[in-house]
C-alpha cells in the first residue's frame, strides 16, 4: 500500500484492474483505492509480471503492506512459464521471492539491510541520557553540532516532533473511525492537516497586486486561434509562472521535516480543486518548470477532470511540493491559505477583475489580480517571500516566455 | 541593609585590615617577611603596621625564603600565630621544601605531636609585565599537595574575611592573593565578618554554561558572562576560592544544572587545577554533560615582557565568549 502523504495510514482496496500472469511496465494503473482524498488510482513503478493478489478487494490495508507481488524484469520470462505449466516441481517450495513489489518505491534488497553501518552515531553523554528516558532512538536524530554531533536540544526537539506527530496520527486516527461511521473522511483530514499546520507553522504573509492587462490580452490574442475545448486559461498562466520562479528560489519549494528545510528538486506545483460533492483535493502538477505553457494546459484540463471522477494517481496527490489555491472568478478578492505541512509555502490567489489603478501616474480601471504568499517562517523569510512575488509579476508580464 | 555602614575598600585594605584585626585579637599572631615592616610590604600591604604593633610583631627577615618561612613553621609548631609573607609565589620555590616537606607533612610525621597553625600569604599571577621569572600562577602547584589548605580570595570580602578562619585552623594554609587585584575596589559592609575558607560560591547565577574560575579569573569571567547574556547566553560563574580541598558540591550542582563547563584559569593546563575539575567532572557527572568540558588557560609558555604579548598568553573575556559560544548544543 503506497502512501500518499505523511498523514496516510491506510486505505481500503476498491478493486484490482490486473490478474496473475499480467505483464505490467511502470506507470500503468493496476488497482483503486478509496482513501481519505478520495478515489485515487495505484501506479505501479517497475516492469514485470503479477504473480500474486495478496490484497483482497473491499479489504482495508495498513500503508507499507504487501498487496501483490511482481516479478521483476529479468525473472518475468520465468515467472511467465512458470504459470504457463503449473504442475512443474510442485513439492519443491521456492525460496523467499527475492524481489517481492507492490506499488510501493521498492525497498532496500536484502543483502544492504545485513551490512551495518560502520560510523557511530555522536551523541552527548546527556543526549544519550535525555534519549533513553525520552525513549527516541538516536541513529534517527539529526545533530546540531560539529561533525552532527546530537545534543540534548536536538534529542528534546525530535521527541516534540514525534509527539507532535503521534497527536496528529491520533486525529488522523479519530478521523479514520468518524468516515467509518460515514461523517466524512476527506473533512476529518483536511482538519487534521489544517490542525497541523496551524499548530506547528508560523505563518507569515506577503501580498501583492499584480495587473493583469498584459497577461490576459496575451490570452485572448492566443485563444482566438483555438478550439474552445483548448483554450489557455488564467490557472494555467499562472501555475508555470509560479514553477518559473520556484526554479530561482528553492527556499520556497520543499518540505519542513526533523526540524530543517529540504529544498525539492522536482518543483510539483499542487492544486486545490473543490469537488461538487465538498471538500477539496490536491493533485500536483509534476515537474511544472520542465513543462511547456501547452503541456501545463493539458495537464491541468487532464487533472481537474480526473479529480472530480476520482482517478487521480498516488503520486499526483503525495508529491506537491508547494500548494496554488485560486477561488476562481466569482472568488474572494483576495485568499490567505493555510500552508499545507509539511510544505512551506501556498499562493493565494483572488479573483482577476477591474479594479483603479494607476496607469502611467493617472487612475485607469485595470484587470488586477491579488495574490498572498502564505510562508512557513521557519523555512524561509520575509525578503525571500517578497522576491517571489517580485519575479512572478516580471513572470506574468511576459507571457510570450512562459 | 543600612547604607550608612556600607564603605568602599581597596582589596590591599581588605588584608591589611584582616591583619589589623587578627593581631589586636590575638597576641600569638605576628607577621613576618621580606620589606613588610619599614618598607610597608612589596605591595603596600602591611604599611603603617609596624609603627601600629612594634618590631616584635612586624618582623623584616632576611631575603632568605627558606630560613623565614622554616621559623614561621617553627612558631606555629611552638603555639604562635604566625603570617608569612612571601612576596610573591615565584619566590616561594625558595621555601618549597619547608612548605611541601615539614609544614605539609609534620603533623602527620609527628604522631600528632605537632601541628602547624601557619598562615603564609603571597602574591600571585601575571600581566603587570614582570617577565617570566615573576609572572607565574603556581597556586596550581601547592593545591596537589595533601596537608596544605589553598585559598584564592578574589573579592573584598574574601580579602578581608578569610585570614582570621586560616589563622584559626590547625593546619597551615596558604593564601594566594593575584598582584594586579590589590588596587580593586567594591562596596564592603561585612564590618570584619569572617567567612567560611571551605566552600565555592556562585557569583552569578546561569542556566548554559558554568564558567568554575577563582582570583583574577572571575573578574574576567563576569565580564564574559554580562557580555553572554547580551546574546542570549546566561553563563553561571562559580568562584572556587578554594583550590585544595576543592569544593565537588557546589561545582556539581552547577554543572549539573547547565550540563556545560568552562574552567577559566591563569595557570597552565597540563597538572593544573583545570585538569582537575575536569577530571572531576567527567568522573562524576559523565551522563550530565552535554558537550566536553573546555578550558581557557593561560598559554604553555614563559610569560612574556612584552605587553601585548603577555595580555595575549593571558586568558582574556574574549577567549572565554568565544569558547563558549562554540560549545555543542548551546542555544543563543
Amino acid at each position: 500500500m503506497p502512501s500518499l502523504g505523511s498523514q496516510m495510514i491506510e486505505a481500503r482496496l476498491i478493486q484490482w484492474l490486473v490478474k496473475p500472469g499480467d505483464t505490467v511496465k511502470r506507470g500503468d494503473i493496476i488497482g483503486e483505492i478509496d482513501t481519505e482524498k478520495g478515489l485515487i488510482d495505484i501506479e505501479v513503478f517497475e516492469d514485470g509480471v503479477v504473480t500474486e493478489l495478496v490484497s483482497e478487494e473491499g479489504e482495508v490495508i495498513p500503508v507499507g503492506s504487501v498487496m501483490a507481488v511482481i516479478d521483476g524484469e529479468d525473472e518475468g520470462e520465468k515467472a511467465k512459464a512458470k504459470l504457463a505449466s503449473p504442475p512443474e516441481e510442485p513439492e519443491k517450495k521456492e525460496p523467499r521471492k527475492k524481489r517481492e513489489k507492490a506499488a510501493t518505491p521498492p525497498e532496500q534488497p536484502e543483502t544492504a539491510s545485513r551490512e551495518v553501518p560502520l560510523h557511530r552515531v555522536k551523541a552527548s553523554p546527556l543526549a544519550r541520557r535525555v534519549a533513553e528516558d525520552l525513549q527516541v532512538d538516536l541513529s534517527k536524530v539529526k545533530g546540531s553540532g560539529a561533525e552532527g554531533t546530537i545534543h540534548k536540544k536536538d534529542v528534546e526537539a525530535f521527541a516534540k516532533q514525534k509527539a507532535a506527530d503521534e497527536t496528529f496520527e491520533k486525529e488522523l486516527d479519530m478521523a479514520e473511525h468518524l468516515s467509518a461511521a460515514g461523517t466524512g473522511g476527506m473533512r476529518q483530514a483536511i482538519a487534521a492537516a489544517m490542525s497541523r499546520s496551524n499548530r506547528e507553522i508560523p505563518h507569515y504573509y506577503l501580498e501583492t497586486e499584480i495587473d493583469m492587462k498584459v497577461p490576459l490580452d496575451w490570452l485572448n490574442e492566443q485563444n482566438k486561434e483555438r478550439a474552445v475545448s483548448d483554450r489557455l486559461l488564467p490557472p494555467m498562466l499562472l501555475i508555470k509562472a509560479v514553477a518559473n520562479v520556484l526554479t530561482e528560489l528553492p527556499a520556497l519549494n520543499g518540505f519542513w521535516t526533523d526540524e530543517a528545510m529540504h529544498v525539492e528538486e522536482g518543483i510539483h506545483i499542487g492544486f486545490a480543486i473543490a469537488l461538487r460533492q465538498g471538500g477539496l483535493v490536491i493533485p500536483a502538477i509534476l515537474n511544472a518548470d520542465l513543462k511547456s505553457l501547452e503541456e501545463t494546459r493539458s495537464a491541468f484540463v487532464d487533472m481537474v477532470m480526473r479529480a472530480r471522477e476520482g482517478h487521480l494517481r498516488s503520486r499526483e496527490i503525495s508529491s506537491a511540493t508547494i500548494t496554488v489555491t485560486s477561488l476562481g472568478e466569482r472568488g474572494a478578492d483576495k485568499v490567505y491559505g493555510v500552508i499545507y505541512p509539511p510544505q512551506v509555502a501556498l499562493v493565494g490567489f483572488g479573483k482577476i477583475a477591474k479594479r483603479p489603478q494607476t496607469v502611467d501616474g493617472a487612475i485607469g480601471i485595470r484587470p488586477t489580480l491579488s495574490v498572498v504568499l502564505a510562508g512557513d517562517h521557519r523555512a524561509s523569510d520575509g525578503h525571500t517571500g517578497s522576491r517571489f512575488l517580485e519575479k512572478l509579476n516580471e513572470q506574468l508580464q511576459h507571457p510570450e516566455a512562459l | 541593609m543600612n547604607k550608612a555602614a556600607q564603605q568602599h575598600m581597596t582589596y590591599r585594605q581588605a588584608v591589611r585590615e584582616a591583619m589589623r584585626e587578627a593581631m589586636q585579637k590575638d597576641d600569638r599572631v605576628f607577621l613576618m617577611g621580606e620589606d613588610v615592616g619599614r618598607y610597608g610590604g612589596c605591595f603596600n600591604v602591611s604599611e603603617g603596621m609596624l609603627q601600629e604593633f612594634g618590631e616584635d610583631r612586624v618582623v623584616d627577615t632576611p631575603l632568605s625564603e627558606s630560613g623565614f618561612t622554616g621559623c614561621g613553621i617553627g612558631a606555629a609548631a611552638a603555639g604562635m600565630r604566625p603570617i608569612v609573607e612571601i612576596m610573591t609565589v615565584n619566590f616561594s620555590l625558595l621555601a618549597a621544601d619547608q612548605i611541601i616537606n615539614t609544614a605539609a607533612v609534620l603533623y602527620y610525621m609527628s604522631g600528632g605531636q605537632f601541628n602547624v597553625p601557619v598562615v603564609i600569604r603571597m602574591a600571585t599571577g601575571g600581566g603587570k609585565q614582570l617577565a617570566a621569572q615573576h609572572s607565574r600562577s603556581l597556586e596550581n602547584w601547592y593545591a596537589h599537595i595533601p596537608g596544605l589548605k589553598i585559598l584564592t580570595p578574589a573579592t573584598v570580602e574574601d580579602a578581608r574575611g578569610m585570614l582570621w578562619p586560616a589563622l584559626e585552623d590547625p593546619d597551615p594554609v596558604l593564601i594566594f592573593e593575584n598582584s594586579t587585584l590589590y588596587n580593586y575596589e567594591d562596596a564592603y559592609s561585612g564590618n570584619g565578618h569572617t567567612v567560611d575558607i571551605s566552600t565555592a560560591r556562585v557569583r552569578r547565577a546561569g542556566s548554559d554554561v558554568s564558567i568554575l574560575t577563582y582570583g583574577i579569573g572571575l573578574h574576567k569571567s563576569l565580564k564574559a558572562a554580562e557580555q553572554l547574556s547580551k546574546q542570549g547566553i546566561e553563563a553561571e560563574v562559580v568562584d572556587l576560592r578554594v583550590l585544595r580541598p576543592l569544593d565537588n558540591e557546589t561545582v556539581f550542582a552547577s554543572v549539573r544544572k547547565t550540563h556545560r563547563a568552562v574552567i577559566v584559569d591563569e595557570g597552565w593546563k597540563s597538572g593544573g587545577i583545570s585538569a582537575e575539575l575536569s577530571a572531576r567532572i567527567t568522573e562524576s557527572l559523565f551522563y550530565d554533560l552535554d558537550c566536553p568540558v573546555e578550558r581557557v588557560c593561560g598559554a604553555e609558555v614563559p610569560a612574556p615582557y612584552a605587553r601585548h604579548l603577555e595580555q595575549a598568553s593571558l586568558p582574556q573575556p574574549q577567549q572565554i565568549i568565544e569558547t563558549i559560544q562554540k560549545m555543542g548544543g548551546i542555544h543563543g
